[in-house]
């Protein structure tokens, strides 16, 4: 290591340069890949309000697709805001009103209503979103949704 | 005296690569079936009609489905040049994976062709990427379904999983960012790493002296022009009538625009990922998505380091492996759909227990049956035909293949609404 010589250090300067420059392209591609990710619009809480209480029927469940969940609406009263995505394969699942089931057509998953899973391959029952209610209307909070392994009653919101 | 310039220059190129002589048992149709030389035409009609459709295409979700309707309807042959492209994207990826069992059949894997092997390997990896970012590209119910479902198979890679799945979509959902990522890498990094690969490739095969055969068939050579150029100008030209005529005939598909709320049913992953959406059914997703092609590929990669005395050249390395491959395609053949039916109606591993973690229940018990089968199967061939270990894996390789494309039939033809089984002709 001591004495390796002019033309070797040279050698290896020309290399560790090359790896240099190599990780710099790296560094500029992953700010240019990673650039669209960032949202253009400020990231602030996204709200979408539901309806009023009365408004819903216990025991139902009503979609609301463009906002990416179903609002159910359990017997006691309380309610939920389920994600439509099926957490096996990301497929969006639909209600069957007959059998009162989510089924998810790409695998056949199908969920009950809380969202706890009935018949895999879906690992773990369906996401959710945070369900805010003030001044007697529905509010379903969705910025992120809320992964869980199943159902449980603190997941449920009551006016 | 211009004529003279042009014409040896022509030849200065075809002998770039090709060399002036080639071995007349190399030059046999069926010692390559001219895979490679399809391959290479399939990726230049898709660079040329690529190139076209770029003009009209625009990237963003607002307008690439209108962009696409305008080029099949507006556009003075888009249809046609939109059909082209589809069709000899589906024949580039079924040639490049043929060319591959060739490669591996006629063991064409060791030195020194074995990194051209691995070179091979990484173009296959990379016609499959470049034909499933396509598949995205036209924006409607079929590439949206198809790519949502097959990135989420991403994330049941444990620990980068969900973050790969994010960086790849630029989000959580397939959207805008997702459709800008996949045209940069379809139109633009995939391509260009081809070609350097494929640069690599050839230059490798040259390097190898050509195609490998037999030892004992060197003797005789032939000279490349007409020999060899005849047999490649006439599989070109048939190959390029062939797409011609089925892109005249059949158009590509474009169903409805993407709609993220509805999931169509069935929601199936491109026809190439079948297969391991088949698996899917069946096994954990950890299994089927990474542990088996883990398997399969380190595997094929680990061969021609580990294995010195390769018969190169020699077809399924000897007799006894071409009756060892044949056995194992039968076997395959019969066994796959099988366990499908078996797995669709009879074993229930997470109704019987039910009370273990699926990983365990879906995961490591089918895997350990899985493995525990294939250890009897090779303990049986070894003790009734006292095979070397690479007639062993050449049966091994066959059992992958052939079930791999089992379950892809299955998955394309015999897949039906929620994922059932049907009849190819009640879907």
């Amino acid at each position: 290591m001591a004495n390796i010589g002019r033309r070797n250090f040279v050698k290896r300067l020309w290399a560790a340069l090359g790896i240099i420059a190599g990780a710099e392209l790296l560094i500029a591609f992953s700010g240019f890949f990673s650039a669209k990710r960032k949202p253009l619009t400020s990231d602030s809480q996204k709200l979408v309000e539901a309806g009023k209480v009365s408004d819903f029927q216990m025991n139902s469940v009503f979609p609301f697709r463009s906002g990416k969940f179903f609002l159910v609406r359990l017997s006691d009263g309380g309610f939920m805001a389920v994600s439509l995505k099926c957490t096996h394969l990301g497929c969006s699942v639909i209600w069957n009103d007959e059998k009162k089931t989510f089924v998810c057509p790409c695998h056949a998953s199908s969920f009950d209503q809380v969202g706890q899973v009935i018949s895999p391959p879906a690992p773990r029952a369906l996401d959710t979103y945070p369900v805010i209610i003030g001044e007697g209307k529905v509010m379903v909070d969705i910025t992120k949704s809320v992964r869980r392994k199943q159902f449980e009653s603190s997941q449920v919101t009551y006016a | 005296m211009k004529k003279d310039r042009v014409s040896s220059s022509y030849r200065g190129f075809i002998f770039h690569l090709h060399p002036p002589k080639v071995a007349a048992a190399s030059i046999k149709f069926n010692r390559t079936f001219g895979m490679g030389g399809m391959a290479l035409l399939l990726f230049t009609l898709q660079l040329i009609t690529g190139l076209l459709l770029r003009f009209a295409y625009v990237p963003t979700p607002a307008e690439a489905y209108d962009s696409i309707l305008f080029i099949d309807q507006e556009i003075l042959f888009g249809g046609f040049i939109r059909n082209i492209h589809y069709w000899s994207g589906i024949f580039f990826v079924i040639v490049t994976f043929l060319h591959f069992i060739r490669v591996f059949y006629s063991q064409a894997i060791f030195v020194p062709r074995r990194i051209n092997w691995i070179i091979g390997m990484g173009l296959l990896i990379l016609a499959i990427l470049s034909n499933f970012t396509g598949y995205l590209l036209p924006w409607d119910q079929l590439s949206y379904w198809a790519v949502t479902v097959a990135t989420n198979m991403l994330t049941y890679i444990p620990l980068a999983g969900e973050w790969m799945l994010s960086v790849i979509r630029g989000g959580d959902d397939v959207g805008s960012a997702t459709l800008l990522n996949f045209y940069n890498f379809h139109t633009g990094i995939l391509p260009i790493a081809m070609v350097l690969l494929m640069v690599w490739h050839f230059w490798k095969v040259r390097k190898a002296k050509g195609v490998a055969i037999a030892l004992n068939e060197e003797e005789e050579r032939v000279s490349t022009n007409p020999h060899l150029l005849l047999k490649e100008l006439t599989i070109g030209l048939m190959l390029l009538a062939l797409i011609f005529i089925i892109s005249a005939l059949f158009n590509a598909p474009l169903q409805e625009r993407a709609n993220p709320a509805f999931s169509p049913n069935p929601a199936k992953a491109p026809w190439y990922f079948m297969g391991i959406q088949e698996l899917l059914l069946h096994i954990h997703p950890f299994f089927a998505f990474i542990v088996l092609p883990l398997i399969f590929f380190t595997g094929l990669i680990w061969m021609p380091y580990a294995i010195k005395e390769g018969n190169q050249g020699t077809w399924f390395h000897s007799e006894k492996g071409k009756k060892l491959a044949i056995q194992a395609a039968w076997l395959s053949l019969l066994i796959t759909p099988l366990i499908v039916l078996l797995e669709e109606y009879v074993l229930h591993f997470e109704v019987w227990l039910p009370s273990i973690p699926k990983f365990v229940s879906e995961g490591l018990v089918p895997m350990a049956l899985l493995l525990t089968s294939f250890g009897i199967y090779l303990g049986i061939l070894k003790k009734r035909y006292k095979p070397t270990i690479t007639e062993l894996i050449i049966a091994l390789f066959t059992v992958f293949v052939v079930s791999y494309i089992v379950l892809t039939i299955i998955g394309i033809w015999f897949r039906g609404e929620s994922m059932k089984l049907f009849w190819p002709w009640q879907i």
